[in-house]
């Protein structure tokens, strides 16, 4: 693996070991070293949890981290080229993770420069740590990845995360509900693809009887300005609320996940339950992480 | 009308059934040099296709390549090369697998559509002609796709 821009890039192998080196990064964090390495965080658009998570993770292996949040006041500015850029902070750096609002940006970095490019958000296409940080969470949850079943709940139109993790998971068989409102039901040709890695799957658009089959909740947030009408948007904003109540003849290990931040849709009463894990999610981005420069820098064992 | 109207060539390339209105585009992506004869008739008809444009080329025969980046534009184009005023060989275009700086990426959102760089493209599946775009990922028809 020489670079990370996209999680069907990477086969069920490949993934497997990101997987079991994040769980031993988990345990024993000090098994590997970046020392001297510095980490170039290139962020076009701002994110908080995506960068803090990766620089923590680059500082927690004793690395170094350099960096630009938004254009104002870099070359950028000035008229730069996306190449220049990032060519210029190649020479300053072992590893380039960077976010940007174009589709394919990290690919085309990925070609301009000689060190690792991971592609830490590209618009609404891929978002591949964040899948693989899932996919960890998901087997800690449940203690494998194979045959599970998962309900996928609110924008799954938009929802980049949902639409990575149902590719991600696809190679173990799993089941899945799609459950959102009409107008954000997941988009056809990944429903085609799906089909034709002959993954199970079904659309909803009310939670019933899901909530007490599955392994997994994996909860996104309905965005208002995704509505056309304010009226539509009020109509379907309560659907897809969990709360305490709602999750309670769930499976005793189901699990709920959210790609954070929250707004209402998680109420916080189900933080103080068995079911909540977005917290523990968030933590788990950090030894995927890891587990991600580790790899890229040549240093997994 | 027939197409005995355009001289026959000695040697080279004649490219028939393009579609009707795309002789130029398809001779700005064959891009002939200086030293190529070109002739070119527009609104041949055509008993398949009603209408048709021709291309000619004397004293150039083009490669397979060649030929094939013409695939997304005149789909049914057949290309005979012509020695010594005969049919030396016949072939179709086909679509390549790998379509380079031919095409413009319909997402707008794409960074090919802002960086000075090449388009690529991979067919994914040639009968529904659908191409993939290799930096945003998204999928096209390819009749749908404007030319660069």
């Amino acid at each position: 693996m020489k670079n990370l821009i996209s999680i069907r890039d990477l086969n069920a192998d490949e993934i497997l070991q990101l997987l079991a080196l994040a769980e031993s990064l988990e345990k024993n964090p000090a098994q590997i070293s970046l020392t001297r390495r510095v980490m170039a965080a290139i962020f076009y658009e701002a994110s908080t949890r995506t960068r803090m998570s990766f620089e923590s993770a680059m500082k927690r292996l004793g690395g170094e981290v350099i960096g630009m949040v938004g254009t104002s006041g870099t070359s950028v500015e000035k008229g730069e080229t996306l190449a220049d850029t990032t060519r210029i902070l190649a020479r300053y750096s072992d590893i380039i993770v960077i976010r940007h609002p174009l589709e394919g940006a990290a690919k085309y970095v990925s070609e301009q420069v000689n060190i690792p490019v991971v592609n830490a958000g590209d618009g609404a296409n891929q978002h591949p740590s964040q899948s693989l940080l899932d996919l960890y969470t998901i087997k800690k949850a449940q203690g494998k990845l194979e045959n599970l079943k998962l309900a996928l709940i609110g924008d799954l139109k938009y929802g980049r995360t949902v639409h990575s993790l149902a590719y991600a998971l696809a190679p173990f068989e799993p089941e899945f509900y799609f459950v959102s409102p009409k107008s954000l039901r997941m988009p056809s040709h990944i429903l085609n693809d799906l089909s034709n890695m002959k993954v199970k799957f079904q659309e909803k658009e009310k939670l019933g009887k899901i909530v007490n089959e599955v392994d997994i909740m994996y909860v996104t947030r309905i965005q208002r300005e995704r509505f056309p009408d304010r009226e539509e948007y009020e109509k379907v904003k309560n659907a897809y609320i969990i709360s305490a109540d709602l999750l309670e003849n769930a499976k005793d290990n189901m699990k709920v996940m959210h790609p954070l931040p929250r707004v209402n849709e998680i109420t916080t009463d189900v933080d103080d339950t068995k079911y909540a894990y977005y917290f523990d999610q968030a933590e788990n981005g950090v030894y995927m992480r890891q587990a991600i420069l580790a790899t890229l820098l040549g240093e997994a064992k | 009308m027939k197409e005995l109207k355009v001289d026959p060539i000695r040697n080279g390339t004649v490219i028939d059934h393009i579609p009707a209105g795309r002789v130029q585009r398809v001779l700005a992506i064959l891009k002939p040099r200086s030293s190529d004869i070109v002739m070119m008739g527009m609104n041949f008809s055509s008993r398949a296709m009603k209408k048709k444009d021709i291309i000619k080329i004397e004293g150039r025969e083009l490669t397979q390549n060649e030929v094939n980046s013409i695939a997304l534009i005149a789909p049914d184009a057949k290309v005979s090369i012509i020695r010594e005023f005969k049919v030396a060989q016949k072939t179709k275009v086909e679509i390549p697998e790998l379509i380079e700086g031919l095409v413009a990426c319909s997402n707008p959102k794409c960074i090919t559509n802002a960086e000075p760089m090449q388009t690529r493209f991979k067919l994914v599946n040639i009968e529904k002609r659908q191409l993939a775009c290799q930096y945003c990922e998204r999928v096209f028809m390819a009749d749908e796709m404007d030319h660069i």
